[in-house]
Formats: C-alpha cells, structure tokens, sequence
C-alpha cells in the first residue's frame, strides 16, 4: 500500500494525521450506530411492553390452531407454532427447487435460441425476454392465478391432457405414484448406477490422459443409470403403481391433487426468471471470443466437440455466478406467495403466526434469518466453485 | 521422400447452393437445421394459431364503452376497455378526492418536466429532440395522468397545468439554467413544495388530503421516484464505505449490504411495517404510507452499493494514486476523479437496477398501500363489473403500463451508454 509510508511518517499537525483522522471517524460511526441501535432497543422494549407485546419465544410451544392446506410433514390445527414454521420452510424450498430446475431448463434453451441465426427463433425468445423482463413479477403471479387458472372449468369439465392429467379449477390433478414394500431398491439402484457413471467417467479421463483413446461417457453414463433401475423393477414384480385419478360426482377420487396457488407460483416464478437466466447464458456464450471457436475447428473438432470441449467450459466461468444469484432471487421471490395464499414460510410464518400471537420481533427475525442462512450457505459454495474454476494464471 | 506436386488442374466445383435473395434467406432464417428449421416452423404455427384470436379479443370483440358490466359478460364477446375506461381515474388518483385532482397533476407535470431535463445529457439537441423536450413531455404526461378527459371536467385548470409545464420546459431550456441549478430545485426545492401540494396546508388555502387516500398510479409513481432518488447517493456512500480502508466502516457497510440482500424485500416490508413503530419513541410513529417507503429507500440503497461497487472495483488503482500524488483529499479524489468514471462504467447497470426497483414497488400492497396494481386488483372484484373477461383486460392495461415505464428506461439506458462511450469508441 502506498500509502503506508506516508502514514509512517509523523506529519506536521495532529489534526491533518490521516491515522488520526481516521481513528476519530470511525469512533464517531461506531458512537452513532451504537446510540441508534441502543435506542432502537430501548424503545421497542418500552413499546412492547407498553402495548402487552410478546417479547420472549414462548408462543414457539404453543398449539397453532390454524390449518394449512399444503403440508410435506405432518401437520393438523393442534401441532405447534414450531411446527408450522417447518411446515412453512418445507413449502418454499419445495416452490424453489422446481422452480429453479424449470427457469433452469427453460433459460439455457431461450438463452440459445436468442443467439440463434435463424430468425424467426431469435427473435421470439427475445420478444418473450423483453416482456417477462419489463413487468412486474407479482402481476404475472396474478394474471397467471387470477385470470388463467381461477377460470379454468370446473372438476366435471376438467382439461385432459392423458395418461391421468387434468387441469380444472381446483387445481392440478396427476395419478398418485404408490409405492410398494420393495420400492426402496429401486431408487438404491439408481443410486447405485450414478455412482458407477461417476467412476466410469473417472476412468474414461484417465484412459484418454494416458492413450489418447475417447471412451463413450454419455451412452455408458445413460446406461448405468437407466437400465439397473428398470432391472430392479421389473426383477421385484413392479412395486411402484400409479392410483389413477377418477371424477365421482363434483370433484376427483383418488390420484395426487396439486393446489392452483402451486401451479401458478411455480409457473410465474420459473417463466419469470427463465427470461433472466436466458440473459445471463447468451452474454456467457458471447463472452467466448470467436478465436477459441475458430482454432477449434481449425484443430478439426466437430461441430459438437468444439461446443461441448471448447466453449461451454469458458462460458460456464461466467455464467455460474450470475445464475446462482438468479436462484437466490427465485427463492426469495418466492415469498411472493403471500400474494396469492399459498402456504410459504412468508404467508404462513410471518403472515398468520405472526398474526396469532404478535411477537412481530422474534418472528420476522426468524423468517430474515432463514433467507439470509439460505444466501450464506449458497455464498459459501459459490466461493469454493469459483476457486476451483478460476483461471489458472501463471 | 517423396514431393507432391499438382500435375493436373484442379476440377471444378459447382457454384455455390443459391445465398442470397428470398430462397436463401428462406433457407438462413427458416429451414436452417434440424433442431432450429422444425422449431421455427412451430414458432410460426403458434403465431398463426394465436394473433387472430389475440386481436378478435382485445379489438375486434372488444367492448370499447359501457355503463356496467352487463355487455362484458355476454358469452363470446372480448376485451372488457370499458371497465378500464369507466376506472381509470381510479387507476390513476386512487381514492384522492375527485375535486384535488389537479394538485397531483401540478406535482406529476412538475416533477416530470425538472427530471427531463436532469436526465437529458448536455449539449445540443437535434430539432427532434428539442420539440420533443418542450411540448412531447408535457403533453406525454397531461395524456398519461389528467387524460383528455379532464378538459371536459375541468377545461381552465387543467390546459392552465399543460401550459405550465410546456412554459416550464421552455423556460429551463432558454434560460440556460445550469444542470446544478435545476438539481438543486428538483431535490431540495420540488420535494417540499410537492409534499404540501399534495398533503393540502391550510396557509395555502388547500384542504387536507389524508395519505390513506393516496392511490394508484401516481402513488406508485411517487414511491418508485423517492426510492430511486434516495438509493443512489446512498448507495454510492455504502460502496465507497464497502471499500474504505477503515475497518469499522467497512464493517457496518458490508453488514447492512449484505443482509439488506440477503432477504426478501417482502421481509423488508414487513419490518418496516410492524418494527420501525416499535423502534422509534412513540410520538415520532411514521406515517402509514412513509414506512414502507422508508423500507423501498434502505433495500433499494443496498442493491445500488453493490452494483456502484462493481464500477469502482474496474478503475484502475493508477487511477486513485495518480489523483493523490496531485494533492487531492479523498473526497475531492472520489468526486472528481472516481466516480466519474465508475458511474459511466456501470449506468446499463444503474438503470437495470432502478427497473427491477420500479418493478419491486408492487410489493408495497403487501402492506395496505393502494398502488397502481393494487388498486387494479381492487378494481377488478367490484361485483357491478364482474365477469370473465375483467381480469385478462387489466392485467393486461397494467403490463403495458409498466412495459412502457420499464422499456423505455432500459432504452435510455442504452442511448446514454452510447454517448458516454463516445470517447471509448474507435
């Protein structure tokens, strides 16, 4: 640091001392924001009281005594507040992981097609793009829940669309997958086969690094992990049925049941974000210059080796940290449930419990803090990703 | 060893597959491979298959005037324009008193005209650019909020605003008042001439116009432009702070920064809503509408440090020495020197920014305050208009609003970025 030396160096005047002065407005800053928070929590301790607010964490035991109507743990009006709170988390990361592989999905194949050379495709994904861009997500929440799925017609009228899948009113209605006694093999298997995949695709590295030969990754991967699933199940005797859905009188019997609420908040978060992750892949791959494409082909790799050897390595380095923070945006936003009613950490949490019982602190502290544990631990590994993927320069 | 020598010419190729012309361009842009040839193919069927009904229902179909509900709900019959028609005052003012009206006017046509000029770049304007400066804003915005309807209604008071603010363009243009100057106006002097304009104040003989009233797009408006105003300076201070070189300032700056964008601005609402009473003595208790406006203010600020901090993070350090071995004190290094620079890197950024800002100020309906999408929503259940077709027809009025606010915003954004690149470009 250069200015280092200068610090050094006793200067002429106490006062024009750079440490001194430094010193001094630090002091000042700590002094402010310590009075500032000092009262902060000296008020809220006498308007607390004052008002015959809850300031302790005693209402965490007590029995809820209100219904939710989406629920992956046990649940019923006599569980407790705490429980709730777990019911509630369950809800949001459940919205956020399908959301993400969706937006995932759909983001890399507009991303691609916006750099298309065919017309027609590029200029439909970036008409779609600008639109998702330029509105508000909590009106495509709405036009998605209010004014798509709220009209669909009712149970008895239901759209199909086959295989035990139809769309009404009340929401998404799929067969019910039921699993029998010797169901857990099956997943053990595919569990298995990945692991298998990973250590072939080890293998494989080491072949090339050492003969040269190129192993077939991708048809030996698919093999693994497909076929010893299939085998299990056939082996055992089918232990997985679907219970398929059937209409008796106004509503269906039967069959898996998914609320509108879930469907549109899955659906408007997902195309939402698509349209930002397909922004962040097409600057990704225009960020590899057009001489590593060039070289590739004069190096006479294919079409397909110079896109799966040459640019998507290079792009990956740019477009991994600013796709993190898409997933991190999709899973903040999907406290935008709460518009909607669908029972996520916001509108259970901080929306009914806290309407309940009042101890507005505690429990907004507790619903900040789950979103920010949630960045931290995303942060964390970012950090590590980049170090392993940073530029290695002499 | 042995030599190749060519012996004999070299056959002749056929001339090349067609390239240009309509065939060729058929065969780029259509029929161009095997994913994108079928893709596109079905990109067209769907365009074919949906713009006929599109434009029967929003035009053709439409029902452009009514007195209630009773003609949307006709089976078969499009776009309820009437309803938006009938509500639109509503949509705009909210439930502000019918009679006070031109007091937002005043504010909007103010303020609109102040911040044109703030955002046009110096230096000349083309014939276009002026003509659009002196009467296009002026007359945007009486078309946007008083509408043409408000002639009727009103006809001096009203043409007297849309005089004002194309005699207020003028006057900021011809006179020559220093970009300082006019800055000066639009942040110390507009906001409190607007706060008493629109509060009412006894010693100007205008009534009071409690806040619970306050509604719909001009609020929207109005909580966007305070958000946004405040977060750059703020956001400037937290980034120099997330990069100074004394630690307890760097510390209280990451801090802040960092959980400000680490939770939902949802969370953020909330607090501001249920906590910042509790936090302050009882008798200083804000306003219902100022705090969740004070919450857009410090979550806006967090967003805008980090992306300023991206600008200062790209000048060069030569930068900053070169500037010290010349004499200046930091904040004459930073003024002149820095962020001149590290703005001008990240405005794309800045405006991107102040979109999703602009966008993020529907959320505010979370805590009661009638914003243009709340007062949509309200609007849309009135059981007088009711009918299938009510809801696709505002939601869509409400997208293009915020289509047009969003994508213009991110047009200028580009245009600025061209000019300030002027001298980057070869």
């Amino acid at each position: 640091m250069s200015l280092d030396a200068a610090r050094e160096r006793p200067s002429g005047s106490f006062f024009y001392n750079p440490r001194v002065r430094g010193l001094f407005w630090q002091a000042v800053l700590i002094l402010v924001v310590g009075f500032l928070g000092y009262e902060a929590v000296v008020n809220a301790a006498t308007n607390m009281r004052a008002r015959g607010i809850p300031t302790d964490f005693a209402f965490w035991d007590r029995v809820a005594s209100f219904d939710i109507n989406l629920t992956l743990i046990s649940y019923s009006a006599t569980s407790t507040y705490g429980r709730a709170f777990m019911v509630g988390l369950l809800n949001t990361l459940l919205v956020a992981a399908i959301g993400v592989v969706l937006a995932t999905v759909l983001g890399f194949f507009l991303g691609i097609a916006r750099l298309s050379k065919n017309f027609v495709v590029a200029k439909l994904s970036s008409f779609y793009v600008e639109i998702m861009r330029n509105t508000p997500l909590l009106l495509q929440l709405l036009f998605i829940y209010n004014a798509v799925l709220k009209p669909l017609p009712n149970p008895r009228d239901s759209i199909s669309f086959g295989a035990g899948f139809y769309l009404n009113n009340r929401g998404l209605v799929m067969p019910d997958p039921q699993f029998a006694p010797g169901a857990g093999f099956i997943l053990a298997a595919g569990v298995a086969g990945i692991v298998a995949s990973v250590f072939y695709r080890i293998y494989a590295k080491r072949r090339q690094a050492q003969t040269g030969e190129i192993l077939p990754v991708g048809r030996v991967s698919a093999a693994l992990i497909l076929l010893p699933p299939v085998i299990v199940y056939l082996l055992l005797g089918q232990p997985i049925s679907f219970e398929m859905p059937i209409l008796r009188g106004f509503n269906f019997v039967g069959g898996l049941r998914v609320l509108p609420e879930f469907v549109a908040l899955v659906l408007g978060l997902s195309l939402y974000t698509a349209a930002f992750i397909a922004e962040i892949v097409r600057a990704g791959i225009l960020a590899v210059s057009h001489g590593q494409t060039e070289a590739a082909q004069s190096l006479g790799l294919s079409r397909s080796q110079t896109l799966k050897l040459v640019i998507i390595p290079q792009a990956q380095r740019v477009i991994i940290p600013p796709l993190t923070n898409q997933f991190l945006a999709l899973t903040k936003n999907s406290s935008l449930a709460v518009f909607i009613g669908y029972p996520d950490l916001v509108q259970v949490f901080a929306g009914t419990v806290l309407n309940q019982t009042g101890a507005a602190v505690q429990v907004i502290a507790i619903t900040m803090a789950v979103y920010l544990v949630i960045s931290l631990i995303t942060a964390v590994i970012m950090n590590l990703y980049n170090r392993r993927m940073a530029l290695v320069e002499r | 060893m042995s030599l190749y020598l060519r012996r004999d010419e070299a056959p002749t190729m056929p001339p090349p597959v067609r390239a240009g012309g309509a065939i060729g361009w058929l065969k780029d842009n259509i029929f161009s491979g095997w994913v994108s040839g079928p893709l596109a193919l079905a990109f067209i069927a769907l365009i074919v298959w949906v713009t006929p009904d599109l434009v029967r229902f929003f035009i053709l179909d439409a029902i452009w005037t009514a007195d209630d509900g009773a003609a949307c709900r006709v089976q078969g019959t499009g776009a309820c324009w009437a309803f938006v028609d009938r509500k639109l005052d509503f949509f705009r003012y909210g439930s502000y008193p019918v009679a006070e009206h031109w007091r937002v006017d005043v504010v909007i046509m103010l303020g609109t005209v102040l911040s044109a000029r703030l955002l046009w770049p110096d230096g000349k304007k083309s014939t276009f650019g002026l003509f659009a400066f002196l009467i296009g804003i002026p007359l945007f915005i009486f078309l946007m909020i008083p509408g043409p309807a408000a002639i009727i209604r009103e006809p001096s008071l009203e043409l007297a605003i849309l005089a004002g603010g194309i005699a207020l363009a003028c006057a900021l243009e011809f006179s020559k008042l220093r970009t300082l100057w006019v800055g000066l106006i639009f942040f110390v002097l507009y906001p409190v001439l607007g706060a008493y304009l629109l509060k009412g104040s006894p010693l100007l003989g205008l009534i009071h116009v409690d806040t619970n009233l306050w509604g719909g797009i001009f609020l929207s408006l109005l909580v966007a432009t305070i958000g946004i105003v405040f977060s750059l300076p703020a956001g400037i201070l937290l980034a120099l702070g997330r990069r100074s070189e004394l630690p307890a300032v760097r510390f209280f700056s990451i801090l802040y920064i960092e959980f400000v964008r680490g939770v939902p601005f949802i969370t953020v609402l909330f607090m501001a809503n249920t906590m910042l009473p509790l936090f302050v003595p009882d008798n200083w208790s804000p306003d219902r509408l100022m705090r969740p406006i004070v919450g857009f203010a410090l979550f806006a600020a967090a967003y805008m440090a980090e992306e300023v901090r991206g600008g200062l993070q790209a000048i060069p350090k030569g930068q900053s020495e070169g500037a010290m071995a010349l004499g200046l004190s930091y904040w004459q290094r930073m003024r002149l020197i820095i962020l001149p620079q590290a703005l001008t890197l990240v405005i794309p950024g800045i405006v991107n920014i102040f979109i999703s800002l602009f966008k993020d100020t529907t959320l505010v309906a979370i805590v009661g305050i009638f914003d243009f999408l709340r007062a949509i929503d309200a609007a849309r259940i009135d059981p007088v208009w009711s009918g299938p077709t009510v809801s696709p027809t505002v939601y869509t009025f409400a997208a293009a609003f915020y289509f047009i606010f969003c994508f213009g915003m991110s047009r200028y954004s580009q245009m600025m970025e061209e000019r300030l690149n002027a001298g980057r470009r070869r």
